[in-house]
């Protein structure tokens, strides 16, 4: 599994809603909307791969294909890098 | 989506901050009414005051314009203090002031974003809106900093009756210089409120520019033409009237507005000089706090496209004397027209502003 981190050129904000990233490089906007997906973006960088990174912010074995696919999204967006 | 945003954010996504009303050119559309500077304008300590706050707010990036922000003699340290603070800035210019000198400065931080207006895509549509001499001036600033390697900085273009023949001209004049194009609404606001009967788009020209746009999602609009979307598919973009709930505007002497197009009392907040400073203004002014209540559509209820359209521009609304819970002037439907037909008698008296006093033209000798 991959792991990421927050890409060093995005400023992240936490709003009521969730969180707001925004690239100083592409200077592209992204929502997330969901508390739990702001954590893990938070925290992703401190765990060895993708999956250390759900379990530790709990996410049920249901909901885990949602928020892979949420952090694809957020990988081609650029607010997460991959690292080896 | 929608719906959580308009109930407001912690700090501004949008954020118009005007330094100076100063301005060297007289564009006869301009939506400050600027032309001499205020002296009452925030000082130097001031204005990195507030970056600290807005630094401290996590906002990600300010739109700094005026008049003609250059003018300052402040300008390019307040940029650096942006810089080092990390609040990202996008400033918008005649380009008089970008020297190729100042284009470097420009190119070498991936925080700071330029947008030169523009208002024709020749020197005559241009020049008889925004002043002679005022395209070559543009040019000269876009030939500065595609030398200096600038990437994607905007060419920023309010399309108005007269220029609206010229978009793909427009287009292929920005691919020239490697710049992207804007194309923003022209609104009723300031100066503009003189010109909007004789510039604004006719609904045909509307018709057409919605397509064009469609075709074309390359092409940055601010969202200014969210009122088109009741025309079919959704522009991209939050499609929604943004005053006070993602946008604001800072002004000269530091009074907060809900938008940049609604300098008027009416739609005043406060001021980063009041206790509590920028942030308290944002976050729990009388104002803002009434604009982020849910609104009713009024005259609009039984439209169709209210969902995509919700009403349009509360400023064109306010500076055409329309009711803001009613349709925009340029609804799409033409529901406006009429309406304007009722209101020509109530739009709103603005004085000239910071206007150069007799309609004076400032002649353009000062390019350093
Ligand atoms: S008043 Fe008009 S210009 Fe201002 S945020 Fe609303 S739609 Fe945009
Ligand atoms: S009637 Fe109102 S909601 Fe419908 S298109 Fe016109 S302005 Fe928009």
């Amino acid at each position: 599994m991959t792991a990421y981190s927050l890409h060093p050129q995005v400023g992240l904000r936490d709003e009521r809603f969730g969180a707001l990233a925004y690239h100083y490089g592409n200077r592209r906007l992204t929502f997330l909307n969901d508390a739990r997906l702001v954590r893990i973006v938070r925290s992703v960088a401190e765990y060895d791969d993708v999956d250390a990174a759900l379990a530790a912010a709990g996410v049920p074995a249901a909901d885990r294909l949602a928020y892979l696919a949420a952090i694809a999204r957020l990988h081609q967006a650029e607010v997460l890098v991959a690292r080896d | 989506m929608t719906d959580r945003l308009a109930r407001g954010l912690d700090a501004p996504i949008c954020l118009t901050w005007e330094l100076t009303y100063g301005c060297n050119l007289a564009c006869v559309h301009c939506l400050s009414s600027s032309g001499r500077r205020d002296p009452d304008e925030l000082t130097t300590k001031e204005l990195f005051a507030v970056v600290d706050e807005l630094a401290e707010m996590q906002v990600f990036y300010v739109n700094i314009g005026g008049g003609e922000p250059t003018l300052r003699p402040d300008f390019w340290d307040l940029l650096d203090y942006c810089v080092a603070g990390k609040v990202g800035v996008k400033f918008s210019t005649n380009g008089s002031r970008i020297t190729p000198a100042a284009a470097q400065r420009i190119a070498s931080t991936d925080y700071v974003d330029v947008q030169i207006s523009l208002d024709g895509a020749d020197a005559a549509t241009n020049d008889a809106i925004r002043g002679d001499g005022s395209y070559a001036m543009a040019v000269a600033a876009m030939e500065h900093l595609a030398a200096a390697g600038m990437r994607e900085f905007k060419v920023s273009v309010v399309v108005t009756r007269e220029n609206v023949g010229q978009l793909d001209d427009f287009l292929a004049l920005a691919g020239r210089y490697g710049a992207q194009l804007r194309l923003t609404r022209l609104r009723p606001s300031g100066r503009g409120a003189d010109v909007w009967d004789r510039l604004h788009l006719t609904g045909e020209q509307q018709r057409r520019l919605y397509t064009w746009l469609v075709e074309r999602p390359q092409v940055l609009t601010g969202d200014s033409f969210f009122h088109l979307s009741a025309l079919g598919e959704p522009l991209p973009g939050l499609n929604l009237c943004g005053a006070g709930r993602i946008v604001c505007l800072i002004d000269p002497v530091g009074d907060v507005y809900a938008c940049p197009f609604v300098l008027h009392e009416q739609f005043k907040a406060g001021s980063v000089r009041d206790d509590g400073g920028f942030a308290a203004v944002w976050r729990t002014s009388e104002l803002f706090t009434s604009l982020r209540e849910p609104n009713s559509p009024g005259a609009c209820a039984s439209c169709g496209s209210y969902d995509a359209c919700r009403g349009g521009c509360m400023a064109a609304k306010f500076f055409t004397g329309l009711p803001l819970d009613g349709p925009d002037p340029e609804c799409v439907h033409g529901h406006g027209e009429a309406a304007l037909l009722q209101a020509s008698s109530s739009r709103p008296l603005v004085d000239a502003g910071h206007s150069h006093r007799g309609g004076v033209f400032v002649p353009l000798t000062r390019r350093t």
